[in-house]
């Protein structure tokens, strides 16, 4: 069936080929028509036009139909070289031919057409299967904060007299979190459509990959109080010309997914070297690692781990991903021997060497 | 003393209510303005201790309003600014604005903020020594202390520090800083400024990895505090 779906030919080329075709068995049928007779000459025109019609579109058959009809009559039907046709079985199967050729045509047209209706029926279904699948992670992730902020609200309007003071800073420590970490969602979502659009522009400067990690540990500080963050800064790393705000976000978006995917008091090791031509930042920690059939599926989006608990659009990682490799750097996932997972990233750069300016 | 007036031109009137409320209670009279142009007028007829701009206003855009306030208007005016827009943010601090925010921000720094650029720009006297917590800086004999201890450095990262103490909470480009301290052909290298950067921090910070006193402000440049 996959023969009928070809139709890698522009429109021009498929009437050339059926011509062409047509007349090549023309031209050799002309020649041994005394061995075989002009009435076979029919059926092998025949199977001309229907491999035609297994190729190209209907007018381009229709088309080598007519041709070939013609040609067989003007040809082959005695007398030759002229369209008178001699007897009327002769007529009948002049007739015979091009209705036969047509209804080929025709025929080949149809199967085409529902082929292409259950194919975008499929993609349809694929495509709806995705946005459903994002719908539902989205919602999740975006109305879990906004019902916890308007009901800690309602809850605070509703019962101004009734409330202990302890319970209201604690209504509003919960909107607190919950503005941040709706903030945070739409800030991925926001770097998602940028990566989408292919509007991410790196703008590569002098970085202190050092300061990069420590201002993310940082910004991580209020969710990683059950964590153990070890970064010791490398003392003998160059600067590195990069995007400063788009390795931030892959330095933050890494060391938030260990967080949210690792048991309490795990430990995230976060290293900075580099080799000849690349930055090099690994992130590693001690907990339950990757299940090893999903490790290729974690950068995908919107993917999420088959039994996962906590939340997440499944955003985090394929825009780590996307931001890497913007920068033409290649991010790549492994399991420890020991137990837990590591990443690697790798971006090519130019470096500078401290020492050059010290005592300026 | 008299209440510092402070006018927000801002086209969403939420975010007025919220800066308003919050001014008002720490004693900051408001004037507020939802369009650009009713910003200018306003301005002009009682010119305020302090703007808040919104960078993205619908009728004209908050870089076109600045500069024609910057004609004349010579108080401080802190730009509004969506987060990851870190050009516009660089050009609207290269056309004058005194300071930035990005929203969302915390209430707790836009009045720090506001404070701090109050307080530089009335504050006219020229003191010959800065102190900052633990540095202390004395422009006259060119030394520096920390902690009452001499503080051995090099001419350039004296200037670098001389700089951001003179603008104090204030936030310098990178470009305007390599214009001030190496000059005009500079204005590309960042790598210099990131080294020596660096070598002050590692002689004036307690814990040079989490700066308290010269904080980068990604993407844009660095603040003296």
């Amino acid at each position: 069936m996959d023969l009928l779906r070809t139709r890698k030919y522009s429109k021009k080329n498929q009437y050339l080929i059926s011509i062409l075709l047509i007349a090549l068995t023309a031209v050799l049928c002309f020649f041994s028509v005394d061995f075989i007779g002009y009435r076979a000459v029919a059926l092998i025109l025949l199977v001309v036009v229907s491999l035609n019609a297994i190729l190209f579109d209907i007018f381009p058959v229709l088309l080598s139909a007519l041709l070939s009809a013609l040609i067989w009559n003007f040809f082959f039907i005695p007398p030759i070289l002229t369209f008178h046709i001699g007897t009327p079985e002769d007529g009948l199967m002049f007739l015979m031919y091009f209705v036969i050729a047509s209804i080929n045509a025709v025929l080949t047209y149809k199967i085409r057409e529902v082929e292409r209706k259950e194919r975008d029926e499929q993609e349809k279904a694929k495509a709806i299967k995705l946005y459903n699948t994002l719908l539902n992670s989205l919602s999740h992730e975006l109305r879990t904060p906004i019902s916890t902020i308007i009901g800690a609200i309602d809850t605070i309007k509703d019962n101004q007299t009734k409330l202990s003071e302890n319970n209201r800073y604690e209504l509003y420590s919960e909107i607190e979190i919950a503005s941040n970490r709706l903030n945070r969602q739409v800030e991925n979502l926001l770097s998602m459509s940028r990566l989408e659009a292919g509007f991410i522009q790196p703008k590569k400067d002098w970085c202190d990959l050092n300061e990069l990690v420590f201002t993310t540990i940082k910004d991580n500080k209020d969710e990683a109080n059950n964590h153990k963050i070890e970064f010791n800064p490398n003392e003998n790393l160059p600067l590195f010309k990069l995007d400063s705000g788009l390795t931030e976000q892959i330095l933050y978006n890494l060391i938030h997914n260990a967080i949210q995917h690792t048991p309490e008091n795990s430990t995230i090791k976060i290293e900075v070297g580099n080799n000849e031509t690349n930055c090099i930042i690994e992130i590693s920690d001690n907990g339950k690692g990757f299940p090893q059939n999903e490790i290729d599926l974690v950068f995908d989006k919107f993917y999420r781990l088959n039994n996962t608990s906590t939340g997440g659009t499944g955003l985090g990682l394929s825009i780590v991903k996307g931001f890497t490799e913007a920068m033409r750097g290649k991010v790549r996932l492994e399991n420890l021997p020991q137990g837990g997972a590591k990443f690697t990233i790798e971006i090519p750069c130019e470096f500078s060497i401290n020492t050059d300016l010290e005592n300026e | 003393m008299n209440k510092a007036e402070i006018l927000i031109i801002d086209d969403e009137p939420q975010i007025r209510k919220l800066l308003q409320i919050n001014l008002e209670s720490n004693d900051y009279k408001v004037i507020q303005a939802s369009t650009g142009k009713e910003g200018l007028i306003l301005s002009a007829n009682h010119p305020p201790d302090l703007i808040l701009l919104d960078i993205g206003l619908p009728d004209k855009s908050g870089h076109e309003i600045l500069k024609e306030l910057r004609e004349w208007f010579n108080n401080p005016i802190i730009i509004l600014s969506v987060q990851d827009n870190e050009t516009d943010i660089v050009s609207a601090l290269d056309n004058g604005a005194t300071d930035y925010l990005t929203k969302p921000f915390r209430t707790g720094e836009l009045l720090a903020r506001i404070r701090s650029a109050i307080r530089r720009s009335q504050n006219t006297e020229n003191n010959s020594t800065i102190i900052c917590g633990y540095i202390e800086i004395d422009l006259i004999s060119r030394t520096v202390k920390r902690k009452g201890e001499t503080v051995k450095l090099t001419s350039t990262e004296y200037n670098l520090l001389a700089l951001f103490a003179k603008n104090e909470g204030k936030v310098l480009t990178h470009q305007f800083i390599l214009k001030e301290i190496w000059g005009y052909s500079y204005q590309t290298e960042t790598q210099y400024l990131r080294v020596f950067v660096g070598n002050l921090r590692k002689k004036l910070e307690e814990n040079p990895n989490n700066p308290q006193h010269i904080i980068t402000e990604s993407g844009v440049g660095y603040r003296f505090e």
